[in-house]
């Protein structure tokens, strides 16, 4: 016998439901928790949401925040915002920090000037600075970019509803936007708990966690529909524990290999997409906890009418058929 | 039993062969990218320079060349959207429009009475007639400057609206004539934007229209977004009007049909002109920085032979009376004719540097544009920086796809080994598919491939689950692993068509980066199907057919 690597033994029969009053518990919290926090510390929005410039500098001198915090003092500019930048792939004599402007007067991105005697400024500290890179976003265009990114976030929850209720029964349709919303919002808590900066590829990472966690609900649901067809006469909770347990090998073995590489990306993959990976790796975590715990704990609360079998799938046919029990499985 | 046919092993193959052949180039992404350099040159210029055929000899020309594009973020460049300001056309518009009205409502002095124009709003043209009982009458006359508007609603509507109050008639354009100002404006505006842009010739940029009244600028490998600001946010208005004075006031009020007009160089000089010009930019043909008789920098310019003509008969007839040449609302000189020009060519010096005269010859070429434009984002990323990126993602991407090889072989043996075989075919893919439509890569693109390796084996992994199971119950190990790929089928294609769902939305909604993001993940899903159930079921098979195992170990 051939060695093999198993993160999950070949047969389980773990009771999902046995700590149910405990995981609604910590779902329940952690989503009221996240909902205080958005409210009391708010989203760290990036200058996509809220207008604005960012100036990455890279020095090499250490980065010395105070220093250019007075440096920028004299210039009126409002809000500024001075964080030193770290990351593993960094020479050592590579200091980087992000410089954030808070937006100016009227719709326009930001004038030449005021970039020009940011930096002017900012070589007063450092004559040898430079700067990678320099964003800058109208206060125009980050109203519409909200907009968008709201109804990015609806659109696809929307869709995947309707997916799942034409593929499933509707009381899967809701367990699944159910867990989703979940992912979603406890996703966000964490961004606002550790003030992470929220921005447009944040809204892509939360849609890539709705994606993955629904890609995990489904294949739970799937077999969970052939179970109920297998099994006509066993009580739905005992189902879907079987279904679970019988896809539990599949979903450990596939949020492991997403979290590989993912943690690769997360440590190698440099600063200035940290946060993008970071949201979708967390998410990764809480989408394979919620369709193991969320969703269908769900669907089980809104119970499912067992006697009618779907009659678009062939295997349920054949079940009705007088040959049943002839199958080969 | 087990069985694929012939043709679809070839088929099979045969993707995977063209894949590689297709995603070769980008393993050899600085010298192919020289030699579509080299023969885009060459094309251009005609000219076969050592350093050129070298470059373009670099890759044979019977390989595929179309390389994966790296999007701003990777490559550096600047990112601008810009914003034009369409309404400033409709003054322009009725402006124009009002020496005609005057004209026409003056031969009709005995009726309408005595004409004046009105304060009103920009864009809007108001004119107070004499006899308010004739309104009527000046309607009449007024809708004789409008003309119906073709749309493609095919409403019969017409250009002007012609509205009045009491003794005032107020005509402004008409929503159908605004629309279709509107387009043409963004059209010659995005024309012009482009002309500029390629004046300076980088390589690809995108100049695209987002919105209504929205251009997309993007242009890699410049050194920052506010010198391309510079180059395409200047107007470039050129004109040559009548000077009627000269003024130290700023404030002073100037007549109907004047303006006024400061000095480029002289501080606190300011030029009273007369509104309509002689000339004007459109009937430049050519702009090139030169040298006056000074040897100051200075810009030599030639008119089209109708702007020639309008010229001429100006200065022949003003000889003695100064004339400004006046770009962007100021006055860059302001000579006194001494005779009349009728060679129709010219010359702007001034005080500038050789840079600007190089600058200002570019802007003069490629033309004004019809309305300012304002700027609503603007990015730029230095190339060491995307550099820095690209490096980052491949380190990330190797370490990411090797982990991930390792588990699968651990976990599932032989079957470990062909999910890994997929996986390569799946990467190989996925950048022949990008070459192929000529995606462009972003840095959230990078992570969306990382992803995909992730993910992609969860296909494989739905499959070699289902057969271990199946093994468990069917007979012999050909059925088993039938079952487990008819089985697993539903919830992969269920899996994948949620996730796909969510692409699509964050393509359709995201924008440059984002839609990066979006586009590798599309294609990371459409591949990792396709080699999940494709190409590890045909190496399954044909293992299995080599082998013919009494008993498979999962």
């Amino acid at each position: 016998m051939a060695f093999r690597l198993k993160l999950i033994p070949d047969q389980t029969s773990f009771d999902f439901f046995r700590w149910q009053a405990l995981t609604f518990g910590i779902s329940a919290f952690l989503m009221v928790a996240s909902v205080a926090v958005l409210f009391l510390n708010g989203l760290n929005f990036g200058i996509d949401f809220r207008g604005g410039t960012t100036i990455r500098t890279e020095s090499a001198q250490p980065v010395d925040v105070a220093a250019y915090r007075d440096a920028l003092s004299g210039l009126e500019l409002g809000d500024v915002a001075i964080t030193e930048v770290f990351d593993p792939g960094f020479a050592a004599d590579q200091n980087v920090s992000q410089v954030r402007i808070s937006a100016q007067d009227g719709t326009e991105a930001v004038t030449p000037q005021t970039i020009a005697t940011v930096e002017e400024a900012l070589r007063g500290v450092d004559p040898e600075m430079t700067f990678p890179s320099v964003e800058s976003v109208g206060p125009k265009v980050s109203g519409e970019l909200v907009q968008t990114a709201i109804y990015a976030v609806l659109a696809s929850l929307v869709a995947i509803s309707i997916y799942i209720w034409l593929r499933f029964e509707w009381q899967f349709a809701v367990g699944a936007i159910v867990s989703l919303f979940h992912d979603v919002l406890i996703t966000m808590g964490i961004f606002a708990l550790f003030q992470i900066r929220f921005d447009l590829t944040t809204i892509a990472a939360l849609l890539t966690i709705v994606g993955y966690s629904i890609n995990d609900t489904v294949v739970v649901f799937d077999r969970l529909r052939e179970n109920l067809i297998k099994y006509k006469t066993r009580a739905l909770r005992e189902v879907m524990n079987l279904s679970v347990n019988e896809t539990l090998s599949r979903t450990t073995m596939t949020s492991v290999t997403t979290l590989l590489a993912l943690i690769a990306l997360l440590v190698l993959g440099g600063d200035v997409i940290r946060g993008f990976v970071f949201a979708i790796t967390f998410g990764i975590f809480i989408g394979t906890y919620s369709s193991v715990y969320v969703a269908k704990n769900f669907v089980l609360w809104l119970g499912v009418r067992r006697d009618k079998p779907d009659p678009k799938d062939p295997k349920a046919r054949k079940n009705l058929s007088p040959f049943e029990g002839a199958e080969e499985v | 039993m087990l069985q694929i046919d012939r043709w679809k092993r070839v088929l099979i193959f045969g993707i995977c062969l063209l894949g590689l052949f297709y995603a070769l180039p980008n393993a050899f992404y600085a010298r192919v990218e020289a030699h579509n350099d080299a023969v885009a040159r060459i094309e251009a210029t005609g000219v076969e320079t050592p350093e050129l055929v070298a470059a373009r000899d670099g890759w044979p020309s019977w390989m595929p060349s179309n390389l994966v594009n790296l999007g701003l973020d990777l490559r550096g460049g600047a990112h601008l959207l810009g914003e034009v300001q369409v309404a400033e056309v409709y003054k322009t518009r009725v402006d124009a429009l009002w020496p005609e009205l005057r004209t026409a409502l003056a031969a009709e002095r005995d009726t309408v009475g005595a004409i004046r124009r009105v304060e009103a709003p920009e864009g809007v043209l108001s004119v107070e007639i004499g006899n308010a009982d004739q309104m009527p009458r000046a309607i009449e006359i007024a809708r004789g400057f409008s003309d119906p508007v073709t749309t493609l609603t095919g409403a019969g509507q017409q250009s002007l609206a012609i509205a009045t109050q009491g003794a005032t008639l107020t005509i402004q354009l008409s929503d159908a004539e605004k629309a279709v100002t509107d387009d043409r404006t963004i059209q010659q505006s995005l024309e012009i934007v482009r002309r500029r842009v390629d004046e300076v010739g980088t390589r690809e940029p995108t100049i695209m229209r987002q919105g209504e009244d929205r251009i997309l600028i993007q242009v890699p490998g410049i050194g920052s977004a506010t010198e391309l600001k510079e180059l395409i946010g200047t107007t470039a208005q050129l004109t040559f009007n009548p000077v009627l004075g000269t003024t130290g006031d700023a404030e002073a009020e100037p007549g109907l049909g004047q303006f006024i007009a400061p000095s480029i160089d002289q501080e606190g000089v300011y030029y009273i002109l007369e509104d309509t010009p002689v000339v004007s930019g459109e009937d430049l043909v050519d702009a090139m920085p030169g040298s006056d008789e000074n040897g100051q920098p200075s810009v030599n310019f030639r008119f089209n032979p109708s702007g020639a003509r309008a010229f001429g008969s100006y200065t022949s007839q003003n000889i003695g009376q100064p004339f400004a040449i006046v770009l962007d609302d100021e006055v860059i000189s302001a000579p006194v004719i001494r005779s009349a020009i009728t060679t129709g060519s010219g010359q702007i010096s001034g005080s500038m540097n050789f840079d600007q005269a190089n600058q200002l010859s570019v802007l003069l070429r490629a033309g004004a544009l019809p309305a300012e434009m304002t700027f609503l984002e603007e990015r730029t990323v230095g190339p060491e920086l995307g550099q820095d990126s690209v490096d980052a993602g491949k380190v990330a991407a190797a370490v990411g796809f090797v982990a991930v090889v390792m588990l699968m072989i651990l976990s599932y043996g032989r079957f470990g080994v062909f999910a890994a075989v997929a996986l390569t075919f799946n990467m190989v893919l996925l950048f022949a598919v990008l070459s192929l439509i000529g995606a462009t890569l972003t840095l959230p693109g990078i992570a969306g491939i990382v992803l995909t390796i992730g993910m992609a084996v969860d296909a494989n992994v739905l499959v070699f689950e289902r057969i271990r199971e199946e093994l468990r119950t069917a007979r012999g190990p050909a059925r088993a692993i039938e079952l487990g790929y008819e089985k697993a089928m539903s919830a992969i294609v269920d899996a994948n068509i949620t996730t796909l769902i969510v692409a699509a939305i964050l393509f359709v909604l995201g924008s440059g980066p984002v839609k990066g993001f979006a586009v590798t993940l599309t294609i990371g899903i459409v591949t990792s199907v396709f080699t999940a159930l494709f190409v590890t079921r045909l190496i399954t098979i044909m293992w299995f057919e080599r082998a013919r195992p009494k008993q498979i170990e999962v």
